[in-house]
């Protein structure tokens, strides 16, 4: 397929194009690896100069500063309890809705349809949202103002819709009912498990938001709701106001500069773990994006 | 007779609804969940027309007592010197995404596809989409520990004799911009290539056969070849980008975070004004009429970022 054509401009192109690729996988993961090392150095060391390749003095003091913080822990806990069960409950329910709009003999089927679409590209702003969540459903500093507002994608909908349309055979949901199981039955028993692909996918896509979403938690959470990445925003802001990278946390040596470095290992090490597998359904996902417009 | 007929028509409607209840408790939910969290807001603009006083009993309360003032808000909004600024900011953080975000992509996607080891090819592509996961915050908190005094970029400036005192990046106008687009640059050229990477992959291989008995060389092939049959591509995203110029959420983060009282004047966006002046101040219905100036400018530039490529390329999205 490719030219095999080897004369000199052919070969100064595939050197640098081998360079300019060996950039570009550097640049994406230096800042990863920059954090990492940061984060192991020493703290008051680390204040003295950068580092580049290699900690300086290697030290595990903002890790242990980390484990025995309680507001750190307990962000780390609503930040997991957030994103297992806002990822779980969200999937449920809009898979819900999409196996409803993917039967074409459901009663007011183009209604729900259109009533979705226009909430892809309507809403009615930052304010009215606030408005309704914090002074009509009084949502503010409740748990559930992390799981509620996110119940429901519309995007996702029409992707698991289309996957429920075309790829689980009617045949043994009409034997389904033919034995007597109805609508309900027929999709926690038998659509449901078939599509284990396609939730699981959705789950780490809507959990990986979930993760790294703080814009919520700032808005309605408060103190008491805070999610690890809203402590690192406050700790990005405090930096940002004294003008200075960080401030001393108590006598240990440390400061919130290190510790943040820390807290920003453990927010991403997850994510870089699952990343590579969301890739088919992106891939596919972006196709159907890009074609229904 | 029409009355029976009406009310026949309803009874078959109900037996059906009634027939379709399990599958009911499965959409109906959703349903609800829509009225709530997407059309009460909708319904909720209204505010922008009015003066919403959050102490005026409940919430319906205050929405349905509070006074009409008309198109006072917006006449406010129009003679704010800061919003005009923080419009200002919008529009130009926007386009330099668009100039330097927009590009590169496809030329990434266009020189990845000449590797040929299929390996390296699948690791740099992969690798390429880890930030677009990657929250605003680590980059941000990243970028405030490289650009800090005593940070990376000011050791490397200082080591090659470029500068010889540290300089404040993030406490300087000129550099937020530089900052600004390249930190979105890095956090989306591999995602946004995945589109165009597919779309490559998908031309039929015996066009490239053809052209290299032809002796078409690797350039021709990419000029003559890949680029016309991804235009399609190219052109759809394009006006996506251009409707999205200005409701980009991942501007809003990056200029929450990096904001600080130094950088004020270059770091306000439409967004940050609408939440200091919402949420932080409590002017909601001020707040409301930014957020439907901005959803307003949002269908304006998709509309005719629609009919401009219909009368340019012949292809749009509606």
């Amino acid at each position: 397929m490719k030219l095999k054509d080897k004369s000199l401009g052919e070969d100064i192109f595939i050197i640098f194009n081998t360079i300019f690729m060996c950039f570009i996988v550097f640049i994406t993961f230096y800042p990863f690896y920059y954090v990492i090392i940061a984060s192991f150095n020493e703290p008051l060391d680390l204040l003295k100069g950068p580092i580049y390749l290699l900690p300086r003095k290697f030290s595990l003091i903002n890790y242990r500063y980390i484990l025995q913080d309680r507001g750190i822990l307990q962000a780390a806990l609503i930040t997991v309890s957030r994103t297992v069960i806002g990822s779980l409950s969200s999937v449920l329910f809009t898979a819900a809705f999409a196996y409803g709009i993917s039967k074409k003999w459901l009663l007011g089927r183009q209604f729900f349809i259109m009533m979705a679409l226009i909430t892809m590209y309507v809403s009615g702003g930052l304010i009215p949202t606030y408005l309704v969540i914090a002074h009509f459903l009084k949502l503010r500093g409740n748990f559930l103002v992390f799981i509620l507002p996110n119940l429901f994608n519309a995007f996702n909908a029409f992707i698991m819709s289309s996957f429920f349309r075309k790829d689980i055979s009617s045949e043994i949901e009409e034997s389904a009912k033919i034995d007597g199981a109805n609508d309900l039955l027929i999709f926690f028993r038998i659509v449901l498990p078939l599509s284990k692909p396609i939730l699981a996918t959705m789950i780490l896509f809507n959990g990986v938001w979930h993760w790294n979403s703080w814009f919520d938690a700032l808005l309605y959470g408060g103190r008491k709701l805070e999610t690890l990445s809203l402590y690192l925003v406050r700790a990005i802001q405090s930096a940002s106001a004294t003008g200075q990278a960080g401030s001393f946390i108590s006598t240990l040596g440390l400061n919130t500069y290190s510790v943040r470095l820390a807290t920003m290992v453990i927010i991403t090490f997850p994510i870089v773990i699952i990343y590579p597998f969301l890739q088919r359904y992106f891939v596919k996902g972006l196709m159907i994006g890009a074609l229904k417009g | 007779m029409d009355q029976k007929f009406v009310s026949k028509r309803k009874n078959l409607i109900w037996k059906k609804f009634w027939d379709q209840r399990y599958i009911m408790i499965l959409v109906l939910p959703a349903v609800l969940w829509m009225l709530i969290f997407s059309y009460l807001p909708m319904l909720g603009i209204i505010l922008a027309f009015k003066e919403y006083n959050p102490f005026m009993g409940s919430f319906l309360e205050g929405f349905i007592k509070s006074p009409w003032v008309g198109i006072n808000n917006f006449i406010e909004i129009f003679t704010d010197k800061y919003f005009l600024q923080a419009l200002r900011n919008t529009i130009y953080y926007s386009v330099l995404n668009l100039i330097i975000g927009f590009p590169f992509p496809i030329v990434f996607a266009l020189l990845l596809n000449e590797v040929a080891n299929v390996w390296f090819k699948k690791f740099v592509q992969t690798a390429s989409y880890l930030p677009y996961f990657i929250s605003w915050v680590f980059v941000i908190g990243f970028i405030y520990d490289i650009f800090s005094d005593n940070g990376v970029v000011n050791g490397l400036l200082l080591k090659l004799n470029i500068i010889d005192m540290p300089i404040s990046f993030l406490v300087t106008p000129k550099f937020i911009p530089p900052i600004v687009v390249l930190s979105n640059l890095w956090k989306l050229f591999g995602w946004n290539s995945i589109i165009y990477i597919a779309a490559i992959t998908s031309i039929d291989p015996t066009l490239f056969e053809a052209a290299t008995v032809d002796g078409a060389k690797r350039f021709a092939q990419i000029w003559y070849i890949t680029l016309p049959l991804i235009k399609p591509t190219i052109i759809i995203l394009l006006i996506f980008n251009i409707a999205g110029l200005i409701t980009n959420y991942g501007l809003f983060e990056q200029m929450y975070l990096l904001s600080n009282s130094a950088i004020q004047d270059v770091a306000e966006i439409i967004d940050t004004y609408t939440y200091k002046m919402g949420i932080v101040l409590g002017r909601y219905s001020y707040a409301t009429a930014v957020g439907l100036f901005r959803s307003l400018a949002a269908i304006i530039l998709l509309a005719s970022a629609n009919f401009i490529s219909k009368k340019l390329f012949e292809e749009g999205l509606f």
